[in-house]
Formats: structure tokens, sequence, C-alpha cells
């Protein structure tokens, strides 16, 4: 099978460096992957390629590039199942990294975010002859997150970096989520205080594409929210940075808001989140409610409760309830 | 047709034109429509980070609910969409959906799993069928230039959306605006953020999120965005002027409903759609759609 492959390229050591994109007409056998068309493309087509890759196996996570738009490994993707009608892939560099050359990125960025969030355990207890042993089943559930293989696959996606290199992003934050989750560790207060700030945890959007681009059911984004609903509910101050406070009042309102009301109350919500107060902000989305009223589309500031909410509350009274017994 | 109609929080709070337009069309189409009674929020991803037992015992809730109609689930928010899609695959696990019954149970509620849960677009493809849709439209929209917006929940986890068992969800959105006559305008933004999740949290990363995905389809030259996310409808319409300031450069693309779509090409008329009611004025695209607005 024939394959056109559009590769985007730069090369650093040009006059005037600039990326484009440029064509190779490759035979490819069925069960070839990414990685092995390019690997042909180099060998065969063009010996000044680069691009990065080791065990070719999914392990390593050394090529990681973005297939038609979307983070992948390239030798975990079949090339046939990536073409076009008229036979074509794009390959590109790995996104929101900065590219050395062709489709090798630069990782410094990615290693130190990574630092950051103190990725190695933190315990109280004295330092054993061995390792720190715990038993089996309290890190079971740590299996899928510390399946990480560090390939960035899930930086390349993520729509924050896009707009704010500052965010530590899913991989590091996912990683953190690790250690705050291992019940060997115990400087949970330290590192969530880290993680609240900005670029951190709640600066992440939900959108999903971490999950979807990870190879290895890493889940970065269900990680994050799982910190988010530990700092809240351990009561670690959200510290210094303002997104964390109106994080931390989101989270809160809005359970308070579905469990009264049934349903959203959008004004309400928002008003509770920035503080009823906080003037600057409040006047901030000033505009938008004036013009929403004009078009008669202004929620109203309180609304009645939903039909059925005696049910809701009911139900989120027995899970409080159920918890509660639990705990004691 | 009928469905278990869940309208979602928003189409009965900020953007009510949602569903006005929703109502209409389906009303020519002859789609049935019957309310769930008591139905709750979903919880938007949002109660899923704070308690996200109560997240699936409320969709569990609503799927119970819909399940004593006997009729398949129909809603019209990518966000209500991925969030029901996510707890209906926890749900099919016996032992967990055991125990939320067993607190659904006091209520005389039970979900007894497979509920068929499908947002407005996707009914459009999979049950109206495009040549119908198509054989309905009374209005060419032949040279208008609409660039699809999915939104992320309806594009994000793809196994919980079946998208391996429905490909064609991939690309719906552009195989309804084609079926209507209009042009897709490809675009690099369709399935990212809009950013309206961390609008309040981080406001600056959201504007910079619609002015990104606003001006490329401006830049494009799409008359309108067209998308079934009422929640990246707020954003993208609503703080549309204030993130062109951020970014410093003119911005202006009116942002349409799906249902505010078909229902120009079906020839309902720019009030019942609710076209009056956008932040951006949808005037100018409107009329090229050639409705009276």
């Amino acid at each position: 099978m024939q394959a056109k492959v559009n590769v985007r390229r730069f090369n650093p050591d040009e006059e005037r460096p600039k990326s484009y994109t440029q064509q190779f007409d490759v035979e490819v056998e069925e069960h070839f992957t990414v990685l092995d068309t390019l690997i042909k493309v180099r060998e065969e087509i063009d010996g000044s390629l680069a691009l990065r890759c080791s065990c070719r196996a999914a392990i390593c996570g050394s090529c990681a590039m973005r297939v038609n738009g979307h983070a992948v490994l390239a030798c975990k993707a079949r090339v046939s199942q990536h073409l076009s009608d008229d036979g074509q892939v794009t390959v590109e560099p790995a996104g929101n990294q900065p590219v050395i050359k062709d489709l090798v990125v630069d990782l410094e960025p990615f290693w130190d975010k990574l630092r950051a969030v103190e990725p190695y355990l933190q315990p109280a207890m004295p330092e054993p002859e061995a390792e720190y042993l715990a038993p089996n089943e309290v890190m079971l559930h740590l299996v899928d997150v510390m399946g990480c293989i560090m390939c960035g696959a899930c930086v390349s996606d993520c729509t924050v970096l896009e707009v704010d290199p500052n965010f530590l992003g899913p991989a590091a934050l996912a990683k953190a989520y690790r250690f705050v989750a291992d019940t060997r560790d115990e400087e949970d207060t330290k590192r969530l205080g880290i993680y609240n700030a900005y670029g951190g945890i709640w600066d992440c959007t939900r959108c999903g594409e971490c999950v979807q681009a990870c190879p290895k059911g890493v889940a970065p984004m269900d990680r994050i929210m799982a910190l988010r609903e530990k700092a809240v509910e351990s009561g670690t101050p959200p510290g210094s940075y303002e997104g964390a406070q109106y994080g931390y009042r989101h989270s809160v309102a809005f359970e308070e808001i579905i469990t009264h009301k049934g349903r959203l109350e959008e004004t309400q919500l928002v008003v509770k989140t920035l503080g009823m107060f906080n003037l600057p902000k409040l006047l901030g989305m000033a505009p938008m409610a004036l013009s929403a009223m004009f078009r008669r589309k202004m929620p109203p500031p309180i609304t009645r409760a939903a039909p059925g909410v005696g049910q809701v509350r009911r139900l989120a009274n027995r899970i409080r309830w159920n918890r509660l017994s639990k705990v004691e | 047709m009928r469905y278990a109609f869940f309208p979602g929080c928003v189409s009965r709070g900020g953007a009510p034109e949602l569903y006005q337009s929703t109502m209409a069309v389906a009303d020519r189409i002859g789609i049935e429509l019957e309310e769930i009674e008591g139905w709750s929020c979903t919880g938007a991803g949002a109660l899923q980070e704070s308690n996200p037992l109560l997240g699936d015992t409320l969709n569990a809730r609503n799927f119970a609910l819909a399940q004593r109609m006997g009729l398949p689930i129909m809603t019209i928010c990518s966000t209500c969409q991925g969030v029901m899609a996510q707890a209906r695959v926890r749900l099919e696990d016996d032992e967990y959906r055991a125990q939320i019954n067993g607190l659904l149970a006091e209520e005389g509620l039970e979900y007894t799993g497979g509920i068929q849960v499908k947002h407005m677009l996707w009914i459009m493809v999979e049950d109206i069928g495009l040549d119908r849709i198509k054989s309905m439209a009374v209005r060419s929209l032949d040279g208008v230039f609409l660039a699809p917006f999915y939104g992320c929940y309806i594009v994000r986890p793809s196994a919980a959306l079946e998208y391996d068992e429905f490909p064609q969800r991939k690309i719906a959105l552009e195989l309804v605006i084609e079926a209507l006559g209009a042009t897709p305008v490809d675009n690099d933004g369709k399935t990212r953020c809009c950013g309206f999740p961390i609008l309040t949290i981080n406001e600056r990363n959201s504007l910079a999120m619609v002015a990104k995905h606003t001006a490329e389809a401006q830049d494009l030259g799409a008359d309108a965005m067209v998308t079934p996310c009422p929640l990246c409808h707020l954003n993208l319409d609503g703080f549309q002027s204030k993130a062109a300031r951020q970014v410093g450069r003119q911005i202006n693309v009116p942002i349409l409903h799906l249902p505010q779509l078909i229902g120009a090409a079906l020839g309902l008329d720019g009030p019942t759609l609710g076209l009056n009611r956008h932040i951006v004025s949808s005037f100018d695209v409107a009329l090229k759609m050639g409705l009276r607005v």
C-alpha cells in the first residue's frame, strides 16, 4: 500500500530556520506503524529526518508525536488506520514543546515541571534499611497512574498549555497525585499547597484531551480532579493564588446549589465563586450580564427549586450520612 | 420518533434560545419530546470533581426516570451528553450500580442499566437521517460558511461516547452542515476547549481560548460558528468582545446553536429560533441564510 506522509520539518541550522511540510511517498505494509514508516523514510529517502525512538514497543515513551493533529506514540499507531481516503497522513512534532529539529522536541520544560511537583516519596517514618513497604492492597489503585511512561503525549495536546505555558500540565500533576495518594507519603498539606498555586490543579479546564491522548490509561485529568477533591476536603488552605480561591468556592458552591435546587443557578454560582463583595471581578462580568438582560436571557439571581428536588436532597443527605458513618 | 427529553440547566437558564429553537425544530421535524419530569443537573463535570458518588447517583436517578418512560434520552448539551455517557459506562458495572440502586431504592427508583443517551446532533445523523433533513430543508444555505465547534464532552473520551460503534459521530456536525447545503469551515479549534469551565477561575486563560477559536474561524472566512454545546455558546458568544480586547484585535463571529442552524434551513424565522438573543449579533448571517430577523 502506498502512503503519502506529510511530515512537518524544521532545521535550526538553516540560514533562516522556518518550519515547512514535506511529503514523502512510501510503500508501507499493513502492519507498519507510523514509526516504521518514518524510519523507512529516514533510511531510504531522506537520512536527514530527525526523530526520537528507542524501544519500538510502547514502553520507553520516546516517540510521542502528533499524527493527524493528535498525540500518539508513533510505535503504537498503525499507519493504515490513520490514512485518509486518498492515502495521506500528517505527522508533526508533539505540541506545546519547543521543536529542536523536525519531530524532536525539547523535553527540558517537561522535566522542569515534573521536578516542580517533587516527584519522590516524602515519608515521615524513620528510614528503613531496605525500601519503604506498603501493603499491596493500598497500592493497587495507583497501578494505572504509576504506568506513566512520561512520553509527554498528554502535554502535547493540553489545551491550557496552548494559551499558558506556565501550567504545570497533565503529566506532572498526575505524578503529583501519585504521591498524594500514596499512604507512605506524609507531605500532603505541603504538596497540595504547591499544587494550589498559579499553574496548578485549578487551571485545568477538564477538556479531556490528556485522557484521550495518554497511551497508558493514566487519565491525568481524573487525577487532577481527585487532587482538587483532596485539597477541598482536607481543608488545605487555598493559598494566595486567587484562581485557587475561586476554584475552592466554585467546587463547594456547585455542589451546594445542586443539592438545594436540583439544577444549576448560574447567577448564584458566579456570585458565590467570585465572592459577593468582590466588586472588581463582579463588575467585570457586568457588561455580559447587561447584554444578557437586554436580550431577556439573564438567569434570575434566585430560582425556584426544580420539581423532584426533595429526592435530590435526600439522596445527597444519604450519601453524606453514609460517609460520616464510615468515618466514625 | 419519541424521546425522553433532557433539556439541561443552561437551556433553561442562560441560553433560553437553545430551548426555544429545539422545541421549534423538533415540532417541524416531527420529533416527540417528553421532558423527563423532575430531572436534575448531571453535575456538568464540576460536581464529579467534588462528589463523584453524588454525581453518578443523580445521573442514575435521571436514567431511572427515563426508563420509567420507556424512552431513550435526548440531550441538547455536549456537556450533559458527555457527563451522562461517562456515568452510563461506570453504571454498567453491576456491583457499582447495585450500590447506587441501594441509595435510589428509598425513592422507589431503580436503574437497570443500558439506557440510550443521544445528543440531538447524533439523532439527526443516526435516527432522523441526513437525507430526510435534506428533503425537509426549504431554504438553501448555499454559500454560507460555517465553522463547527463541538465542545469537549461530546468528543472525549471517545470510548464512552461510542465513537468506534458510530464513527460518523466524529464528523457529525460537518455532515449536518453539509446536508443543509452550507459549507463546513474546517478549523483546528473545533474539538478543543472553549475555556468555559475556568471562566471564573482563570479568566485570562479562558478568554485566550475564546479569542483563539473565534479568531481562527473568522480568519478562515466563516460566517458563523455552530455548536451543539450551550456552555461553549455562553463563552464564545458572551465573552467574545472581551476576549478580542484582551488579544487586541477585532473579532466578530456569530455563534449559532445547532437547532438554530437546522431551523433556519427548515424555514423557521429568526425570532422563533431566538437568533435575536445572542450577544454577538447574528443579523448578517441570518440575512445570508435568507431569514426574516
